[in-house]
């Protein structure tokens, strides 16, 4: 029989309603494999083996009872450490919210209790969903279970859900949530040769997802494949009345609806994604997808999305500058850390609180938001930045007039090595290139593996479709991973 | 145009005022979130998640605050924006759990519109247009409470996430009077409305007071603006010595600086808070949290349709259909519990006598003018406590109408009502006050005075007939009040010849 902690979602799922093995022993699998892997990839913040037990209890009671499953019954998963758990920590990865216990769950995390997912634990992330490899992290960097062949320097997991990758791609967890405000959900899952999709923006509700950049927050899920990342968003999705942003429409159903078949779609293919000096290998990765649709009954166009070059600049005025609002509730006089030195007034407690709390990522980008929306700069940064979104929003909905869904890569490059790019942020930020314009355009984008580089490291494709189109983005992800054959996994080492 | 003139040492100064009005909006819940509002609850009882601002939570607008926002635009013939937006003002205080407060900067929901404002009660041709700017949506914030420890301040977030409006009004008041004026009557407004209770006392309505001075004719002059105002007198005193200060400091050379001041009741005078150097960059940006807010056209007709009938309809009404003098009809309509008061009155007075309302309002109108508001006035109570309620109001003067006592005799019931409670009738039962058409009753006394006053009856029949007042004195006195008077006027006639 093969190894439990091997299976994804449906595949544990399915064994757990047919009796194969019980949810209890899935459990309590994976629980042993989170706790064996945790001192050498730290993608747990805190774990919660009995949630996961109690969680797993459930579902073998009910299913003893004769009563009906739910889609996601008997599964173990990660939560990212940025959804509110209620009773469990729940930290952001920053030392301002540690020991934070909220008396609340969010509405994403209780759709999956609902359909009967378990807790294994709180991922690691880059601190307030702010990075790209997970270094930012205050409780400690994740570190990824691929490493370069015959070396041992440990590598980002991606960011910012990069708990939630090193914890999917090593097995020791099934599937993660993850959140996604500029590719932190697709960057990750490249990274880590695991699939991730970040649906439309407001089909994941954000009550109770500690925010970092409101209009671009969304939630979603990373799984092993496509279909297992289907099942886990149709569970996660849904309207709420309690987001003022959330879509009212109903969630369909995607699992059923998954097709391989690309005959009769066009797939664009943008050529301002080609940068100069591209790394040859996901150059080459994009050529393979490109084949793979085309092999699959689609239709390749190359299409124009001409404002791509301003996605970066422009992200990067509008998340930090609603980041810098978003945070100011971190003040210390609530709940979180409170630094009240010696004789301290509120100002004072405010600047010792926030100095301490805050790691230097989150400190620079409250300074970057903060600069961009003050008297004077405003309109040159933050108005300027508005405008150019909706001519990127633009650039999407006239190139979806002729094509179904858009192919590019996720990342520019495959996994670097913790250090490599810390100390220079705008090289951390140019990870983010192909990512963020769908996020900017709040349309529905996924990652799938789709190979190796000339290092023995994972590469991702990214499928962006138009809004609401879920189901185009997990077909043609799909037709790309059965042409993929992507089976690769890292050595263990832990 | 107002005469209104400080008097200064090189000549006279012109005041120009304008107000910011925060005003409660009537509503069980908060503008973001489910809890309650209810005034005077223990600390921190009244906070949701929302409001405390925990990790992850969402704002979702309360569409009562919107409906009751729209509605006080239409109340003011402002301008409904149908589209507008909701932006953040970012500051940190204790008070204000997100660090930011939720406003309306950009695009405000309610746009331009005026009110009328009577500047002298008796003249109701002194009227003024003052135009109001804009109102907006916005959250109010915490309370501080400085001494509950002896080096800590504590936050009660009750008040955190109520809805305000504020309502800005132009730069058009020119005097004390003026800005008293504009403030009592959009308390009337929004009373009528029920958009706003408009306790003053409770911090339903609070006023910021922007003033400056000119010469007249010139242009405006720098403006400071004094916060928090919590009552019309003390807007007209902040006013005055605002003004006051202002002409002394330029008349001694100085400048007035653009600064937010805070007006100190006992000593009656404002003192300076922060200056503009100190203020604040607020980097206001559209909350990513929140969408447009879009109404649309079955909305607004719902919220037009449920308007009641607005103070000035209601004044020129009273005036026109009921026939009332100006001074009664604006006395009726200036507070709305009053108007609803005095028609419940009139309707039951009518019904009663079997008349229009049009034929008794003039009588209700005077009883509840000069005799009930005096009698409460008394007692310290005013018609929101009154023993007396309409209806009993009305028996009290259908006794009058069909004689069965006089209003002198009216005056003694009404003051044995407000004791005890009981209706006219019994008390008049009850105390024999009914009052008496027995000729036979009337004849003897007049007989006995007329006896009694020999004297005064050649006087009145040598021709001064001044003394027929002080016969039908006589005669009511010894008939206790309880004479009808018609009756005594007609037999006094008869026997003086």
């Amino acid at each position: 029989m093969t190894n439990i902690t091997d299976l994804g979602i449906a595949a544990l799922r399915d064994g757990v309603a047919k009796g194969e093995f019980t949810a209890t022993e899935v459990a309590t699998a994976f629980n042993a494999a989170v706790e064996a892997a945790q001192p050498a990839l730290n993608a747990f913040i805190v774990t919660t083996p009995e949630k996961a037990l109690e969680a797993a209890a459930r579902v073998d009671a009910d299913r003893a009872a004769g009563k009906p499953l739910g889609t996601m019954a008997g599964v173990p998963i990660g939560m990212k450490d940025l959804f509110a758990t209620k009773g469990t920590q729940t930290t952001a990865a920053s030392k301002i919210l540690e020991g934070f216990t909220p008396q609340y769950e969010s509405t994403v995390s209780s759709k999956l209790w609902d359909a009967g997912a378990g807790m294994l634990g709180k991922l690691n992330l880059d601190q307030f969903a702010m990075g790209s490899s997970n270094e930012t992290s205050a409780f400690g960097n994740v570190i990824s279970p691929w490493r370069r062949p015959n070396d041992t320097a440990p590598l980002a997991p991606g960011g910012s859900s990069g708990g939630s990758s090193a914890a999917v791609a090593a097995r020791i967890a099934p599937a993660a949530t993850g959140t996604d405000t500029g590719g932190s959900i697709r960057q990750p899952a490249a990274l880590t040769g695991i699939s991730g999709i970040k649906p439309t923006y407001g089909r994941c509700s954000r009550w109770g997802v500690v925010a970092f950049a409101s209009s671009l927050d969304q939630a979603g899920a990373m799984a092993h494949d496509v279909t297992d990342c289907a099942i886990m968003l149709e569970a996660m999705a849904g309207f709420d009345p309690k987001d003022s942003t959330s879509l009212n429409l109903p969630v369909p159903e995607w699992t059923a609806g998954l097709s391989a078949d690309m005959r009769g779609k066009k797939v664009g293919i943008p050529r301002e994604y080609r940068l100069d000096g591209m790394d040859p290998d996901v150059a080459r990765s994009w050529d393979d997808g490109i084949a793979w649709l085309k092999d699959a009954g689609a239709e390749i166009v190359e299409i124009s999305l001409p404002h791509t070059k301003y996605a970066l600049p422009t992200y990067y005025i509008i998340a930090p500058a609603e980041a810098s609002s978003n945070l100011a509730r971190y003040d210390g006089v609530r709940y979180g850390l409170r630094d009240l030195p010696d004789g301290a007034g509120l100002q004072d407690m405010y600047a010792a609180t926030r100095a301490a709390g805050f790691g230097p990522e989150v400190k620079r980008r409250i300074m970057i938001g903060t600069y961009v929306l003050s008297a004077g700069f405003y309109d040159a940064y933050y108005t300027q930045a508005q405008k150019v979104r909706t001519l990127i929003a633009r650039d999407f909905t006239n190139a979806f007039m002729d094509v179904d869904v858009i192919l590019v890569p996720t990342a520019p490059s495959s996994a670097f090595a913790l250090g490599e790019k810390s100390a220079d942020p705008l090289e951390m930020y140019l990870n983010d290139v192909f990512s963020v314009p769908a996020s900017l355009a709040g349309l529905p984008a996924m990652s799938v593996p789709a190979g190796l580089d000339r290092n023995g490291l994972p590469l991702g494709l990214q499928v962006i479709g138009k809004a609401f189109d879920e189901q185009g983005v997990l077909n043609a992800s799909l037709a790309l991973e059965e042409r993929a054959q992507f089976s690769a996994r890292p050595e263990k080492w832990w | 145009m107002s005469e209104y003139r400080i008097q200064g040492a090189t000549g006279e100064w012109e005041v120009v005022i304008g107000l910011e009005v925060h005003a409660q909006v009537t509503s069980n819940a908060k503008l973001f979130s489910g809890a309650a509002t209810a005034f005077g609850a223990e600390p921190n009882t009244r906070v949701s998640l929302v409001d405390a601002a925990m990790p992850g939570m969402l704002p979702v607008p309360n569409m009562e605050c919107i409906r009751q926002a729209v509605r006080t635009g239409m109340a003011i013939n402002a301008q409904i924006n149908k589209w507008s937006r909701f932006d953040r003002k970012n500051y940190f205080y204790a008070d204000l759990p997100q660090g930011y407060q939720i406003s309306q900067l950009y695009h405000p929901i309610v746009g331009e519109g005026s009110i009328e404002v009577q500047l002298d009660e008796k003249n109701p041709e002194s009227l003024k247009t003052i135009g109001i700017e804009r109102i907006h949506v916005e959250q109010d914030a915490g309370k501080l409470m400085h001494d509950q420890h002896p080096t800590m301040s504590y936050v009660d977030l009750n008040r955190s996430g109520v809805a305000l409006m504020e309502i800005v009004s132009r730069p058009d008041l020119r005097s004390p009077a003026e800005a008293g004026a504009y403030l009592s009557k959009l308390r009337t407004i929004l009373r009528y409305v029920g958009s706003c209770d408009g306790n003053m006392d409770q911090g339903s309505m609070r006023a910021d007071v922007n003033v400056s001075v000119r010469r007249p004719g010139e242009p405006f002059g720098t403006r400071t603006e004094t916060k928090n105002v919590n009552s019309v007198r003390f807007v007209m005193a902040v006013v005055e010595q605002e003004a006051k200060r202002q002409v002394a400091l330029i008349e001694d050379g100085g400048t007035v600086v653009q600064e937010t001041r805070l007006y100190d009741p006992d000593r009656n005078e404002t003192r300076s808070m922060r200056s503009k150097e100190d203020a604040h960059d607020y980097r206001y940006f559209p909350d990513p949290d929140l969408l447009p807010l879009e109404l649309d056209d079955a909305f607004l007709e719902a919220c037009r349709a449920s308007l009641p009938e607005l103070p000035d309809a209601k004044r020129h009404r009273y005036e026109t259909a009921l026939g009332l003098s100006a001074y009664n009809a604006g006395v009726l309509t200036a507070d709305v519990e009053t108007a609803r008061w005095f028609e419940v009155l009139l309707a039951e007075t009518a019904a009663k006598a079997k008349k229009s309302e049009a034929d008794v309002a003039k009588q209700a109108a005077n009883w509840l003018i000069s005799e009930l508001f005096g009698a409460l006035n008394k007692l310290g109570k005013g018609l929101d406590n009154s023993p007396v309620s309409p209806a009993a109001g009305a028996e009290l003067l259908a006794l009058i109408a069909d004689g069965t006592i006089s209003g002198s005799i009216a005056k003694q019931v009404l003051e044995k009502m407000l004791e005890t409670g009981d209706g006219a009738a019994a008390i008049v039962e009850r105390e024999g006050l009914k009052q008496t058409s027995d000729t036979g009753a009337i004849e003897a006394a007049i007989d006995a005075i007329l006896a009694a006053n020999a004297d005064k009856v050649e006087q009145y029949k040598a021709g001064k007939e001044a003394l027929f007042g002080f016969f039908v004195g006589q005669t009511m006195k010894a008939m206790q009040g309880k004479a009808n008077p018609g009756m005594v006027n007609e037999l006094l006639k008869k026997k003086l010849g």
